[in-house]
This record gives C-alpha cells, sequence and structure tokens, in this order.
C-alpha cells in the first residue's frame, strides 16, 4: 500500500515556482529521504502534504485521504517533528504530551497511558516534571519525537531533525528512528547531512529547483552516479598535486572549497603518488551519498 | 484567469475550538492569582481613585453619584483592555513567537479553529475581568438592582467583539511595537469618546456621532442603565453592533491569519 502519493505538484510564491511538478510514491512501512539543497522546496512539501498550504495545481494523496480537502483526517493519522522547535514553553513535559494529544482529540486517560512509553521512547523519565526550558537541544528533539508519537501515527513527517545536534544525540535520534521504522510507521525524513540519510533511509529522492532529480535506494544511487573510489587532496600543494596530476590519473576530480575530490575506479595509483607528496593530504575512501549529492546540485553555495 | 481568494473563503469553524481554549486556560491557571490582580488592579486604582477622588468635587453625573458613573465605564473598559492584551500581546507570542500555534496546525485542527479558541478565550479573560469588576462595584453599593446580571453577556460580546480587533491587529503584526499604534490610535481615543468616563453629551456633536461608530460605545450604553437599575434604550441596537462587531472582527482576523500562515 502507498502512504504518500504526490503527481505533478506545483507551488508558485510570487514569481518563483518552488515546487514545479513533484511526483514522490511512498510505500508503507519505508523510510524515505527527502533530499535538497536549501530552498530546494523541501519543507513547503511537506506543508502542502499536511494541508498547510494550498498547491496551484497536482494531486496528493496521504494514507489514501485527498489533500487539502480531507487534510484533517489525514493530519489525525500523521505525526510531524517540525525543523523549528515549538515545543510549548509554558509547560512541563508531561503537560506537552497531555496538550498535544488533546488537539488530536484523544482522551486524558488514553493519554496518561500512553505518557510513560512515550517518556520512556525519549529518554525522558526522569524529567517528566521539568520546565521545557531546563532542557538541553537533545532532549528537546527526542521529546518533540515522542510527542509526534502521541496519536500513534501511521506516517510520520520528520523535517531536518538532527539538525544542531551534538554527535551523541544524533546517534540517539538515528536509533529512535530505526526503532519507529521497524515498528512498521512509514517515515518522509528532510536532511541535508547525507550521512544520515544513508544509514536511515531505505530509498531517497534528491530534489532541486522544486523537481525531482533522482530517485533510488542511496547504494543505487551511488553505483549509478559516482565512481566507486574516492580521494580527497587538500593542503598547500594540493592545487599544484592536482593540476599537475590529480586531473589526469582520475576519472573526474572536482574541487569544493580548496578540497579536491578525485572520482576513480582503483585509486592505488593516486594513493602511490600522493604517499610520496610532502606538503599534500588526503583521504581515500568509498563513494558515498553526499558525492552523489553534490555531482546532481551542484557545488556551488545556496543561500 | 484563476481568481483565487482562499483567505476570504467561509469560516469553518468546529468544536475542536475547545482543545485551543483548553490550553490557554491551562496555561493561565498556573498563573491565575498574579494575572488577575494585575487585570483587576489597574480599573480599580483609576475606578477608586478617580470615582471617590474626583466624584467627590462634582455634582451628580446624569442624576447618579459619579463613581457609580464610573462603575459602569469600568466594567466596559476593563473588559476591552483585558480581550486586547490577550489577543495581541499573548496570541501574537503564541503564534509568532512560540510557534504554538505551528505545532497545533500538525494536529487535526484547522487555523479556523485555532483563531476561534484564541477569540473565544481572550473574550473569557475579558468576561473575567469584567464581571469582577461588576462584583466589586456591586459589594460598593454600586449596582442597583439584579437587572445588572444581564451585564454579564454584554461583557462577554464586547469581550468577543475586541478580540476579534486585536487578533487583526496580531494577524497584521511584524513584532510587539505594532501594538502601539493600535493603543495610541485606536483603544486611547475610543476609551475617551465612547462615554466612559463622562457622558457622551459633553463631547462636540460631530464627535458623538461618530462615537456611535465604536463599539465601546454600545457596550457602555448597556452596561450603564443595567448597573444603576432601568432597561437600556435601543437595546436591540447595541446588541446588533456588538455581535456584528465581534462576527466582523473574527472574520477578517481569520482570513488574515490563512493569509499569514497558510500561504
Amino acid at each position: 500500500m502507498r502512504h504518500l502519493r504526490v503527481a505533478n505538484l506545483r507551488k508558485s510564491y510570487d514569481a518563483m515556482e518552488v515546487v514545479a511538478g513533484l511526483d514522490l510514491e511512498i510505500e508503507a512501512g519505508v523510510c524515505f529521504g527527502l533530499l535538497g539543497p536549501n530552498g530546494a522546496g523541501k519543507t513547503t512539501t511537506l506543508r502542502l502534504c499536511l494541508g498547510l498550504s494550498e498547491p496551484d495545481s497536482g494531486e496528493i494523496a496521504i494514507l489514501g485521504f485527498a489533500v487539502p480537502e480531507h487534510a484533517r483526517e489525514a493530519r489525525a493519522r500523521i505525526g510531524v517533528v517540525p525543523q523549528v522547535d515549538n515545543l510549548d514553553p509554558d509547560f512541563s513535559v508531561r503537560e506537552n504530551l497531555l496538550v498535544y494529544g488533546s488537539y488530536f482529540g484523544l482522551r486524558q486517560r488514553d493519554i496518561e497511558a500512553r505518557i510513560p512509553d512515550l517518556l520512556e521512547f525519549a529518554g525522558l523519565t526522569s524529567r517528566e516534571h521539568a520546565r521545557i526550558q531546563t532542557l538541553s537541544g537533545g532532549m528537546k528533539r527526542r521529546l518533540t519525537l515522542a510527542r509526534a508519537l502521541v496519536n500513534d501515527p501511521q506516517l510520520m513527517f520528520l523535517d531536518e531533525p538532527s539538525t544542531g545536534l551534538d554527535p551523541q544525540a544524533r546517534h540517539l535520534i538515528w536509533e529512535r528512528l530505526r526503532k519507529l521504522t521497524s515498528e512498521g510507521r512509514t517515515i518522509v525524513l528532510t536532511t541535508h547531512f547525507m550521512d544520515e540519510a544513508e544509514r536511515l533511509c531505505h530509498r531517497v529522492a534528491i530534489i532541486d529547483h522544486g523537481r525531482k532529480i533522482a530517485e533510488g535506494t542511496p547504494r543505487e544511487l551511488i553505483t549509478q552516479y559516482i565512481e566507486p573510489q574516492v580521494v580527497e587532496v587538500y593542503g598547500d600543494g594540493a592545487e599544484a598535486w592536482a593540476e599537475t596530476y590529480g586531473r589526469s590519473a582520475s576519472e573526474r576530480c572536482e574541487k569544493t572549497g580548496e578540497t579536491f575530490f578525485c572520482y576513480t575506479r582503483d585509486a592505488d595509483a593516486i594513493v602511490h603518488a600522493l604517499d610520496r607528496e610532502s606538503n599534500v593530504r588526503y583521504l581515500h575512501r568509498p563513494a558515498n551519498l553526499e558525492d552523489v549529492f553534490l555531482k546532481l546540485t551542484g557545488r556551488e553555495l545556496r543561500d | 484567469m484563476k481568481i483565487h481568494l482562499p483567505g476570504f473563503l467561509l469560516p469553518r469553524p468546529s468544536l475542536r475550538f475547545i482543545h485551543i481554549w483548553r490550553r490557554n486556560r491551562l496555561v493561565w491557571t498556573k498563573l491565575a492569582i498574579p494575572s488577575m490582580l494585575g487585570n483587576l488592579a489597574d480599573p480599580m486604582l483609576y475606578m477608586l481613585g478617580l470615582g471617590y477622588g474626583l466624584g467627590a468635587m462634582l455634582p451628580h453625573v446624569v442624576g447618579m453619584p459619579y463613581i457609580a458613573f464610573l462603575a459602569a465605564g469600568t466594567v466596559c473598559s476593563s473588559t476591552m483592555m483585558s480581550a486586547s492584551f490577550e489577543s495581541m500581546y499573548s496570541s501574537f507570542s503564541r503564534m509568532h513567537v512560540q510557534h504554538t500555534w505551528d505545532a497545533i496546525l500538525n494536529a487535526p485542527v484547522m487555523l479556523d479553529d485555532v483563531v476561534a479558541g484564541e477569540a473565544v478565550w481572550a473574550a473569557s479573560k475579558a468576561f473575567l475581568s469584567g464581571a469582577a469588576v461588576l462584583i466589586v462595584a456591586t459589594a460598593l453599593g454600586l449596582v442597583a438592582s439584579p437587572l445588572a446580571l444581564w451585564v454579564l453577556p454584554v461583557v462577554f460580546i464586547t469581550g468577543l467583539a475586541f478580540a476579534g480587533l486585536g487578533l487583526i491587529m496580531t494577524s497584521l503584526s511584524p513584532s510587539y511595537d505594532f501594538f502601539m499604534y493600535y493603543f495610541t490610535l485606536a483603544i486611547t481615543p475610543m476609551m475617551l469618546a465612547s462615554g466612559v468616563f463622562f457622558p457622551l453629551s459633553q463631547l462636540p456633536a460631530w464627535l458623538q456621532a461618530a462615537a456611535q461608530a465604536l463599539p465601546l460605545t454600545h457596550a457602555v450604553a448597556l452596561v450603564r442603565p443595567l448597573m444603576t437599575g432601568s432597561v437600556p434604550q435601543s437595546a436591540g441596537v447595541h446588541v446588533l453592533v456588538l455581535v456584528s462587531y465581534a462576527l466582523a472582527s473574527c472574520y477578517v482576523a481569520l482570513a488574515l491569519a490563512r493569509r499569514r500562515l497558510l500561504k
């Protein structure tokens, strides 16, 4: 069964087409990554899917409900972790869950019965009565995630769930998200951390300028678009090395900032050559999703 | 060309507005005592200070002691102030600063419900303020008869009218500073031109005519006779104006909020 289907979706603000004919199909139980640079239309797409914004044209069906016409029914079965923290600062941890559950029309008794599980999931059992202001960034994110589960959703939208978190907090969030997919929930995740997408997502779509430019499993995209080996070269002598040797020795050599990325099928020769250089440093690694992302969306800065 | 004005579609509020009302009440119960004191202290001080201090120097005003005249005005003005503060500063915090509305809108609640919940909540707080002044006035022997109980529904509708107007400002406002314009250009002149502190008949004729357009004028025109023991003249007209203000302002506030938040 498909939990989300978007067909030829379009949305413009003034003269700017933010979503420009987007098609998406997401199967039940899949963790789906929506990747794209800033301004690619990810957040707008999520807003359209929630019925918070009316599309100019196109169709949206969420869990079988046409949106925006039946957004209310759809939202009753969706959990949302927004990009901007919007926990209720007037309430404690527990009250946040109780009050949020009430917006879904859940009975107080039923929410109270779920709270111990939700707190345990968020690792906040001991902070039940803490005020929101006393929580760390990671705790707030986990609480937001637990809050999104209050209605036991079939489908979850997570808009950059790990932005601004330290590595420990990110790993904890990832572990929780894997748990949610293993429970059979469908997750739609936007992120611009490619390692996050590669780790968590069964499938990803890369979107740019409101259009889908690639879709597949992370592994499929890497083998389809990128040579298997990457040597990153940086340091004072990197430029000279790349121009005299690196560019010709690799299938493709790209510069981002002051680092040269040499893409190749066999990196042995390049690595040997680099070992003889004194003025450069390098990192030899397998190709990853970030390489695909940079190749498809370009290397220039997006603001 | 497609004509597209989704913001002005008819409001479709549902009973789910009660969830927003309850949320605000739960916050309020944590701060109820200081909040009530703050709401009450200011109008009481003016009412007692001016009423007895200034009133001692005055002969009867339109046939009643000045303190009784002022008490009726204070019920209305404190209702207006309470509804205005709640629907502007507090609602704006929830909408713009804390993103509470955004969080609620991810649940199966529509913006129509949120705006309705905020409006009814501000009207409820205003009702408490107006009712509190009424109770104090009763205790001071300034209320003539049980007819004054009719003041309570008038206070609620007045609160709803000013809540709607305040929410219009909230939907337009870029920051808290914006509300000062509304207070300086609308609320303060209205307070002086609606018969709160002195009878409308003291105003020049053109200003008396203009005052008929102000909701506070009609609230005062209902509340003063009710508190002093007579049935208001043209009560139907005054009620109609207040109800119209309440419905129209809430509708415009919703349309503007849709334009701002559901882009």
